[in-house]
């Protein structure tokens, strides 16, 4: 079983992305999971969302706790939350920054980062402001998990993303390719 | 028979969609969270042409409930969806609605009551209303949703039943959790369902008859009899038309399921998600040796008692996980499977464990927590404390 957690703000679409993988995945005949953080969301607060995916059916209910991967959309959580908190020894990181790998330190954790931000406003999704990096990120998880095909991400995108289903799948493709430290 | 159609969807799209694909004609709706969606994507279904029904906006789920005794008596198919308080509002018309002998079938949240105002899973809105005459049935997935909405119309509607049925998702762990389902054809559905024809008359303008009238003490008792020997006799009708669906489509169910009890020394009895994580115990407590089993309710009311005797009746030990308190015994479930043993000569200890209310997380390691305390019992051969709550954060408490 492989668990994965997103980390973004309220209305940056981390559940959405959450989704999306959940419905890649069971594209290619994975079970699978995916929620929010349960309780109360609210526009600009930190949230976090969720997925699993395994071969065999999946039978546990409880949220995750000991995430395989994290996934973070917006880098001013790092202040706030602890990204990391219980992910797996030798687990995965994914950063949304223009930044190295290298400039980061999570302990044993292998750290991975593209700038879906730049990517995501490059192919008109949101503004630098308020960028839609839900997609992006999808694609640089793919590569970095390696678990979830991107023609199954793309798939997820046409089936979970209600609008600019080509801008969103170019986003994922750049990112697939641009992301750091694989 | 056509291909299923495979997909991603939340806990109250897969009720929406069982209950879309069973042609409901009138869906009087209050949304409260966490089943907002049901009424949503029912909206959403009559606005794209995609069901052909009226959707009544009320003011209350209790004239959600009032409208749905309306429509229904007058031979219409009807569904709603509530949680919670709205389940509680409603308490009232759920009597009259089971007392009319009227088939409506409700998609519940299942959330805690308040106070405190919490959103999150617990089973007390549809067990409070267990004296309520109604069916009540409970899902472990949303796949589960979705298949008991159907077959839960064909059962009330079958003329043996004629009685209300609730179909409970917990909340957030299923009704806002995305998991993989497979959706059957709606020609295949209309084929399992046949349109509700009343067998019994109508409210017809045009035939007038009196419903709901008044039952003076000479009617009363008899009539509370015939609908109480009405929901206990459902029992046969269920399994009937659980087995049609899985010959159907291919998917068991069963009142009360059995999963490696055959064998075992104790068994756990449980009842919604939390049977999921409760199977992964089992498997770890298997391989560590422990001849342990899994008894998950599907089916609250009527209660299963033939089953749990079949199942545990020779079994040591049986721990009934609750997901609700019934303030001053203990929980519901415990009640009814102790109930369940009274007369017979032969039955395992019980304890009663209360554990998940308002959404508190129930772990794998609780139910081995809960086994291996059953199982000291059973080794002490007696029960120092039969109700007890797990997962306690000891440093909150009085």
């Amino acid at each position: 079983m492989y668990e994965v957690r997103f980390h973004g703000r309220g209305g940056q679409g981390a559940v959405t992305a959450a989704n999306t993988l959940a419905d890649a995945a069971f594209r290619e005949g994975k079970d699978v999971q995916a929620f929010p953080m349960f309780g109360v969301e609210r526009r600009g607060a930190p949230v976090a969302a969720f997925a699993r995916i395994d071969k065999e059916p999946i039978d546990v209910k409880t949220q995750i706790y000991e995430p395989d991967i994290v996934v973070v959309l917006d880098m001013s959580l790092l202040d706030v939350v602890d990204v990391t908190e219980g992910l797996k020894e030798g687990g995965k990181v994914v950063l949304n920054t223009a930044k190295e790998p290298s400039e980061f330190d999570f302990e044993d954790a292998e750290v991975f980062t593209v700038d879906a931000t730049t990517i995501a406003v490059d192919n008109g999704l949101g503004t630098e402001t308020n960028p839609i990096v839900n997609t992006a990120i999808l694609g640089a998880y793919s590569k970095v998990a390696g678990n979830v095909k991107m023609e199954s991400i793309y798939k997820g995108i046409e089936n979970n993303v209600p609008v600019k289903h080509d801008e969103n799948k170019q986003a994922a493709k750049e990112a697939y390719e641009q992301v750091i430290g694989v | 028979m056509a291909e299923q159609e495979s997909r991603t969807v939340k806990g109250n799209m897969a009720t929406a969609l069982g209950a879309k694909l069973c042609r409901p004609n009138v869906i009087p709706a209050y949304p409260i969270t966490p089943s907002t969606l049901f009424p949503e994507r029912i909206s959403e279904y009559i606005a794209d042409g995609e069901l052909d029904a009226s959707m009544v906006r009320v003011e209350s789920e209790h004239s959600a409930m009032s409208a749905c005794i309306g429509a229904s008596a007058s031979g219409a198919r009807v569904c709603t969806a509530s949680a919670s308080q709205g389940v509680a509002l409603m308490h009232e018309m759920l009597f009259i609605a089971s007392g009319m002998r009227l088939p409506i079938v409700m998609a519940v949240g299942n959330r805690a009551l308040s106070a405190p105002i919490n959103i999150w899973a617990d089973h007390q809105d549809t067990v409070s209303s267990r004296d309520a005459g109604w069916m009540q049935f409970y899902s472990e997935k949303n796949q589960e949703g979705l298949d008991l909405m159907i077959m839960a119309f064909r059962i009330a509607e079958d003329e043996r039943v004629l009685l209300p049925a609730m179909v409970g998702i917990d909340a957030f762990v299923l009704t806002h959790t995305i998991e993989g389902v497979d959706v059957p054809a709606q020609e295949d559905v209309d084929d399992f369902l046949p349109p509700y024809d009343p067998p019994h008359g109508k409210l017809d303008v045009d035939d007038p008859a009196t419903f709901g009238s008044f039952g003076t003490p000479e009617y009363y008792q008899e009539l509370k009899h015939d609908q109480t020997v009405a929901l206990e006799e459902t029992d046969e009708v269920i399994d009937e038309i659980f087995d049609e669906f899985e010959e159907r489509f291919g998917r068991e169910y069963n009142r009360l399921n059995n999963y490696k009890c055959d064998d075992a020394d104790i068994i756990l009895m449980t009842m919604g998600s939390m049977s999921g994580t409760a199977r992964a115990a089992v498997d770890e407590l298997r391989e560590e040796g422990e001849k342990v089993g899994l008894a998950k309710l599907t089916v609250f009311r009527p209660f299963p008692g033939d089953l749990l005797k079949e199942i545990a009746g020779d079994a040591d030990g049986l721990a009934v996980v609750d997901r609700n308190i019934s303030p001053g015994f203990g929980g519901a479930a415990f009640a009814e499977a102790a109930g369940t043993f009274i007369n017979e000569n032969k039955n395992p200890l019980m304890k009663n464990f209360i554990i998940g209310l308002g959404g508190r997380e129930i772990f794998k390691e609780n139910f081995k927590e809960m086994y291996h305390k059953t199982k000291e019992a059973v080794e002490a051969g007696e029960v120092k404390e039969p109700v007890e709550w797990i997962n306690m954060n000891e440093e909150i408490m009085r």
